[in-house]
């Protein structure tokens, strides 16, 4: 064996030895970062959620904590909310986001202006997207109203956030006009991934437009529509700022959902360490959802695997 | 293929308007809104267009706010910050993840992706405190620090889909060659990553530009750092809204970023498209 074999050997023998050194070195600087920014805080909300720290100082109680929120009798109710919230807020993301994917997948005239309409509300500050919609919903000056009185629907003003089944549902509209904009970007982006040759194989063939839909392109993105799922939920789960602006988690309680509890109650009140304990709740309901999700994910992504 | 009948395309433009609707609805409402003059918005029954309406709130913004322009500033320069911060950890972990086989792999990247399960609103009082005695609070550190940490995990998530797809070869032959290891993740992928890497900055950029609010209320209390979110409600007085210029300072505040993103929308769902998203 030549020389120069054995130094490319060893080179070799090198690379393979530190690489998972060399590998560990790169996440690290990320790893540290979430783990000072996102880690740490986490341990500290458990310790939190042991104490009854507030403006006065902590002092650690056990378990009391838990055992006043599982005895609180609106907790089970905020819990449901919370899960009733991100089905429906998820599902009809999920749905408008490929039906708009769809609609500016399709070759048409004034395409490339509608994929930059579909934009705005994902690129905007949550905030300020929010405070239109807060006038939309005025009962008495809100386009929403307005049009409804002039339709003859409504005949008089109605305050959509007034009232709670209404200002429930006006603010699942919100967060859905919030989420789906980027739902429909990452679709798009899916579709227009599957290959052709699917599509004109099976258009040879005699398939229908629906039946390619159903066929191909369903097929074809689920992978993106189910991981998309998933993160929709636990940001959707976690969504704050467009209960808080439109509601405040109002009127008495009916737009409350986990993370804006927790908000009040650690915040608003001043009550850390009781807020930490329902901050672990959100954290633990979604784990357990999300562990669960992958699961089924699994499952079905075997299922849907396309070779 | 078939091409569509006439019908059918009249559907199509149809749902279209529809969804466009829908999603510019707000914006129109907020726009109309910075039109009426303020005694004549709470005008009862709803008029939909009135003789009187002018562009006069678009004037008065800035002696009512007069660091709107400020504000304004700080939204892109905090995004723009928390971007970079962003990719400089983003980077190296994903094309980590995305060539090396190592134990404990699967384990710290299911970590990374747990991430996204906190959102800020649940970790708002260990991190002020931690920010505090960083001696970060009121500085506009307080904001892009948790801004960025919180949108590490799917940066790290978009950009490994990329770097996967981008052929090996070239960094064995690098390597051969005799390059040093940065230097081939400098020279050799990075480039061929432009696609890839312009997706994650754009997905952070709006993640950061569009989430300022939490954080900038409850870590900073300095008016000269605010982003635009925060800042907006100072139209918003003890006694009244002055709802006109509120409107019609959202609107110009958030005008620059969208035409930025006039540019930019192509080359999102272009590098999305190439590999950057999968299941």
């Amino acid at each position: 064996m030549s020389s120069k074999n054995l130094a490319y050997n060893s080179l070799w023998q090198r690379l393979v030895r530190s690489h998972a050194f060399y590998a560990w070195l790169l996440i690290a600087p990320a790893a540290l970062f979430l783990f000072t920014i996102v880690g740490w805080p986490l341990i500290e909300t458990v310790r939190l959620s042991f104490t009854n720290a507030g403006l006065g100082g902590e002092e650690y109680i056990g378990f009391y904590n838990y055992e006043k929120l599982f005895s609180n009798r609106k907790y089970p109710g905020i819990v449901g909310r919370t899960f009733y919230w991100m089905f429906l807020s998820v599902s009809l993301k999920m749905i408008l986001g490929t039906i708009g994917a769809l609609l500016i997948n399709v070759k048409l005239r004034g395409q490339a202006s509608f994929r930059v309409l579909v934009m705005p509300p994902w690129v905007v500050p949550m905030a300020i997207g929010c405070i239109g919609w807060l006038w939309v919903y005025n009962g008495h000056f809100g386009i929403l109203a307005g049009v409804l009185m002039h339709l003859g629907i409504l005949d008089g003003p109605f305050g959509f956030l007034a009232y709670k089944t209404s200002a429930f549902y006006s603010a699942v509209v919100t967060d859905v006009w919030v989420g789906t904009p980027m739902v429909t970007v990452f679709f798009l982006a899916a579709m227009q991934g599957v290959s052709q040759d699917l599509y004109e194989a099976a258009y040879v063939d005699g398939a229908s437009r629906w039946y390619r839909f159903r066929r191909i392109t369903i097929p074809q993105i689920m992978p993106v529509i189910l991981s998309m799922a998933l993160l929709s939920a636990i940001w959707t789960f976690n969504s704050f700022e467009v209960i808080w602006i439109l509601t405040e988690g109002g009127p008495r309680g009916a737009t409350t959902t986990m993370i804006i509890d927790t908000y009040k109650m650690a915040i608003a009140n001043y009550k850390f360490g009781y807020g930490a304990t329902r901050a672990l709740m959100v954290v633990i309901f979604l784990a357990v959802f999300s562990l669960l999700y992958l699961v089924l994910l699994n499952k079905v992504n075997d299922r849907f695997k396309v070779k | 293929m078939e091409r569509f009948t006439f019908v059918q395309k009249f559907f199509l433009y149809l749902g279209i308007a529809v969804f466009l609707t829908f999603i510019l609805l707000p914006f129109f409402e907020m726009f109309m809104t910075s039109l009426r003059p303020l005694e004549h918005l709470f005008r009862s029954p709803y008029q939909f267009w009135s003789d009187d309406m002018s562009f006069q709130a678009y004037f008065d913004i800035w002696d009512t706010v007069p660091l709107l322009g400020r504000y304004i500033f700080n939204s892109v320069f905090l995004a723009s910050v928390t971007t970079f911060l962003c990719m400089m950890f983003v980077i190296p972990a994903a094309y980590s993840f995305a060539r090396f086989k190592f134990k404990g792999k699967t384990i710290s990247l299911s970590l990374f992706l747990g991430v996204n399960m906190f959102a800020g609103a649940v970790l708002l009082i260990p991190l002020y405190k931690l920010l505090r005695s960083m001696g970060l609070l009121n500085t506009y550190a307080a904001m892009f620090v948790p801004g960025a940490a919180f949108l590490v995990p799917t940066g790290i998530w978009l950009l490994k889909a990329y770097l996967e797809k981008i052929p090996i070869e070239l960094e064995e032959s690098a390597w051969i060659d005799g390059a040093s290891r940065m230097y081939i993740l400098r020279r050799v992928v990075l480039p061929l990553a432009v696609p890839g890497l312009i997706v994650v900055g754009v997905y952070s950029f709006i993640g950061a530009y569009a989430q300022q609010f939490l954080f900038a209320i409850t870590f900073n209390q300095k008016r000269e750092y605010m982003p635009l979110p925060a800042g907006i409600f100072e139209f918003v007085g003890y006694q009244s809204v002055i709802w006109n210029q509120l409107m019609a300072a959202s609107i110009v505040g958030i005008i620059p970023v969208l035409i930025i993103f006039l540019f930019l929308q192509k080359y999102l769902v272009e590098g999305l498209t190439k590999g950057a998203v999968k299941g």
